[in-house]
């Protein structure tokens, strides 16, 4: 209990503190201590609660019930002007249109509302707060040195607010701290909320036209995910007079599908799904370590967490059938389209979509099995996934591109970067690391539900499969290198790379522990079964991991019993090597661009396409409740 | 310890018969083309030759990938023949294929690198038609073990014709035939002179020889899945699988990524994917 309130407010007031520490090197001290002080109390929530079942906690709630109407009211101004301001009509109305009826119920209801459980911790909230403590705080570590060059020497017309800035990021740990513990719905809405308005103020920080427009675009669908979240809580307390998130969940399980529908909405519009996606694709231009902040560990983990929860309501439910179409029509599409995309951070993006697709395909089927793959998913996916899109901001500050087809030669050039970059990429996709792991469980999962779910699987991963490894091609082919772009790289960089590359490989490893500690125990809690992977599997798996680990040591044989010669060109090399006689004996650079196959796997297409196909599931969704 | 025998047995004899199926292959292909063609053991005494002579490379590590493509290859084989689980089994295979496909990009040449993307997209043609092979296995036996699969009673063709088409269609691909031999090639006419292959030489292109050899004894090992209630029958059908390889490998012509791409995944979709919900409602 004290646990949880730490974990929820020491980020709030660290927040605060940062807000008026006006010392670069002060900041980056309170930063630092207040990673570890999170990282170890996530840790010691772990600790504390391993033996223990679910806990369910009540407060006194009269006062902070009316702080967080008051701060509602005040952000809901604040929207309300901005949006005016820059003529986003629409932004005006759905917020309107929130506070409106939250001020309506606050006035009406709020003191009829009876609670008798505010906060919980469960194995699950562990899980996510073992992500958002230790994922989330490295983030902001390593956003201190990436800051401080963003704006002394990136960008130097820009307003340095970086104060404000990691005000923001900590803010947002503690809202996401607050969606996993909470059990009052309207607590949870309340933080929910918090991220939406962080998420807009960190994606528009460069102030720049492109970043307005997307941090305005993030906003209007999250706000219409709010505003159905809303509803449905509003929903719940008139039909049913519950604003309980486990008695929501009983209820969904009774056949109450309509508030789950309106809530799992709220969770597709903020985990991104098709057409939701374009946020996300925007919030690209925010510096690195939000979009990091906000694929990895917070923001749209926040919206498969909220869907996974009633995912045993949506089992066998043809609600929860339609939301895995939408999973997995959204995974297979943004898989494809990964392909044509050499934006890195676009790229990676696209991924991704298709990855929490799976997660809410996994939510949708709801079984035993899906939920156990789902898990892993999240756990996997949030760290590997920080850890490109670190690396990929490290390489965009020192080759001054963030294109994959620039991206030769790092291997020679930034040697810790892109052992690191590599470590995560392979984690993405490939036996016997993390993700494949989880993929290979979400088969499973689905074979044993529903074959034809696990066609969108077979056929998007095979596409993965293709542009990791080609971008992965890309990083180890050297061509013509600068020497040695590592130099003057910020410790406070380093080191959350370091960590995370550490932890990818270090929990392909501890699976098992990590299965049998925390995720068998909630999936038994709440299906009365589980399920492990075999232990000769496991023994399997594990000796691939070693064999794969001894890669680096073939370099003691580097360059032994070899004659190193020029590529072939032909038969027309020149004395360089890299170039070759081409017509009229003028000499050539040589040049090696990796497929992209815009033509069939182009972005406009496919993407008009996958949202108009996701986008009839959901019409379809509201159409089967009206009868 | 029947286990280890079988694993020992894959290990010891599987590049043999390898080279072996390798130079009949010559030997039919040359008589097709009315030529005499060289002696069965003929890629054998090749890859003999190939290890005494210098390793030339163009980046020092290149022949690193090589190695772990091969220790993977008989890693996947050793499971396969040891019948453990069918997905891991074609899981370890791709991780081996990466290893091959990230050394051609390692050798950073412009023949290589385009040849290991080409082999890339045959990887992302061919990974759909497999993984629905051992989906449909296992809707009709319950397991994925191939300990089970190939313990159950009745031929699985019966029940996955479709399935044992698309996959006899994408073979060539794993086999490097025509008419999907874009990667690289064992003929002459190659336009990416030797494709993924072409930085290796000496040792190392005698363990890619090496390595091709135990996977295209492994490949037929999952041909042979499709027939597996007898034994005897089933080795027959297999090699047959293998011959029709050879016929289609000499009456088509190479075709461009594109057509490779398309036509095995439209298969993979009406072939595979149809057999799948066929036997989906039929199950059921």
């Amino acid at each position: 209990m004290n646990l949880l309130s730490f974990l929820i407010l020491f980020p709030l007031a660290t927040a605060f503190v940062l807000l008026f520490l006006k010392n670069y090197k002060m900041r980056a001290i309170a930063i630092t201590v207040a990673a570890v002080l999170l990282s170890a109390g996530s840790i010691a929530l772990l600790v504390i609660n391993f033996h223990r079942e679910a806990q369910y906690f009540h407060m006194e709630v009269f006062y902070i019930d009316k702080a967080m109407f008051f701060i509602e009211a005040l952000l809901a101004v604040y929207i309300l002007y901005v949006s005016w301001e820059h003529k986003k009509y629409i932004i005006s109305g759905l917020i309107l249109a929130q506070f409106l009826i939250m001020a309506f119920f606050e006035l009406k209801y709020a003191h009829s509302v009876a609670v008798s459980y505010e906060l919980f911790v469960d194995k699950f909230s562990i899980i996510m707060a073992l992500i958002i403590g230790m994922v989330g705080s490295l983030i902001c570590v390593y956003a201190i040195g990436y800051m401080k060059d963003f704006h002394l020497q990136h960008h130097k017309a820009l307003k340095d607010n970086r104060r404000f800035f990691s005000f923001l990021m900590f803010v947002f740990l503690s809202a996401m701290f607050g969606i996993v513990f909470s059990n009052n719905l309207l607590w949870l809405y309340f933080f929910w909320e918090i991220t939406t308005i962080c998420s807009f103020l960190l994606i528009g920080y460069k102030k720049t036209e492109e970043a307005v427009n997307n941090a305005f675009r993030a906003l209007q669908i999250n706000l219409l995910g709010g505003l159905a979240f809303l509803i449905g809580i509003i929903y719940l307390y008139y039909s049913y007079n519950v604003v309980e998130l486990d008695k929501a969940i009983s209820l969904g399980k009774l056949g109450a599908l309509i508030p789950v529908a309106l809530i799992s909405f709220a969770g597709l519009t903020k985990s991104a799904q098709m057409p939701f996606s374009s946020w996300l694709l925007g919030a690209m231009v925010a510096p690195t370590p939000v979009s990091a902040l906000l694929h990895s560990s917070t923001m749209v983990k926040a919206g498969v967490y909220i869907i996974l929860r009633f995912a045993f309501a949506l089992q066998g439910t043809l609600l929860g059938f339609i939301i895995a179409l939408i999973g997995g029509s959204t995974f297979l599409v943004t898989s494809l389209i990964a392909v044509s995309q050499s934006d890195a951070k676009k790229a990676l993006a696209y991924s991704t979509i298709a990855n929490l697709g799976l997660i809410v395909l996994c939510a949708g089927v709801g079984t035993y099995e899906a939920m156990w793959a789902a898990m892993l998913l999240i756990i996997f996916h949030a760290v590997t996934k920080c850890l490109l899109f670190l690396c990929v901001g490290a390489i965009e500050h020192r080759i001054h591109s963030r294109d994959i087809e620039d991206m030769s030669g790092l291997i020679i050039s930034m040697p810790k970067i892109s052992i690191m970059i590599q470590v995560g990429m392979v984690g993405m996709f490939l036996a016997p690391f993390g993700m494949l792991i989880s993929k290979w469980a979400v088969l499973k999962a689905l074979v044993d539900f529903n074959p034809l779910l696990a066609v969108f699987v077979i056929f998007g991963s095979s596409a993965t499969l293709f542009f990791w490894v080609k971008w992965l091609g890309k990083i180890i082919t050297v061509v013509n290198t600068e020497y040695d772009l590592e130099e003057g790289m910020h410790k406070t960089e380093i080191a959350p790379l370091f960590i995370l590359a550490f932890l990818s490989v270090g929990l392909c490893g501890l699976f098992p522990f990590v299965s049998t500690a925390l995720i068998q125990p909630y999936v038994m809690e709440i299906y009365g079964v589980t399920l492990a992977m075999s232990q000769g599997n496991i023994v399997i798996m594990s000796i691939m991991l070693a064999m794969v680990m001894l890669f680096p040591l073939s370099f003691i044989n580097y360059g032994k019993r070899v004659k190193v010669v020029d590529a072939y060109l032909g038969g027309a090399n020149t004395e360089t090597g890299i170039r070759f006689k081409g017509a009229s004996s003028s000499a050539k650079d040589m040049q090696m661009k990796n497929y992209y196959m815009e033509k069939y796997f182009g972005e406009a297409r496919l993407y008009k396409f996958g949202s108009l196909i996701c986008f009839i599931f959901i019409v379809f969704i509201f159409v089967s409740f009206i009868k | 310890m029947k286990i280890f025998i079988s694993i020992i047995a894959y290990i010891a004899l599987a590049p043999f018969l390898g080279a072996i199926l390798s130079g009949v292959d010559r030997k039919i292909t040359a008589r097709m083309q009315g030529r005499v063609g060289p002696p069965v053991l003929q890629p054998l005494y090749d890859a003999l030759k190939l290890i005494e002579k210098e390793s030339l490379v163009v980046r020092k590590s290149q022949n690193f990938y090589v190695a772990f493509f091969l220790m993977f290859i008989i890693f996947t084989g050793a499971l396969f023949f040891s019948g453990k689980d069918l997905l891991l089994v074609i899981f370890a295979l791709t991780l081996a294929e990466i290893f091959f496909v990230l050394g051609g990009y390692k050798a950073s040449s412009p023949y290589s690198i385009i040849g290991s993307q080409r082999a890339l997209i045959q990887m992302m043609a061919y990974e759909p038609v497999i993984i629905l092979s051992a989906v449909g296995m296992y809707m009709v036996t319950k397991s994925f073990y191939i300990t089970d699969i190939i313990s159950y009673g009745k031929p699985l063709f019966y029940s996955l014709p479709g399935l044992l088409f698309a996959f006899i269609f994408v073979l060539p691909m794993k086999f490097s035939k025509s008419p999907f031999d874009l990667a690289y090639s064992h003929h002459a006419h190659q336009e990416l002179v030797k494709g993924m292959t072409t930085e290796f030489s000496g040792r190392s292109l005698a363990m890619i020889e090496v390595a091709h050899w135990y996977e295209n004894v492994l490949m037929l090992g999952f041909v042979g899945l499709f027939f597996a209630n007898n034994i005897l029958i089933g080795i027959a059908l297999t090699f047959l699988a293998y011959f029709f390889v050879i016929i289609i490998d000499n009456t088509f012509a190479r075709v461009k990524w594109e057509m490779a791409l398309m036509s095995s995944w439209i298969v993979g979709l009406l072939f595979g994917v149809g057999n799948i919900i066929f036997l989906f409602f039929v199950l059921r």
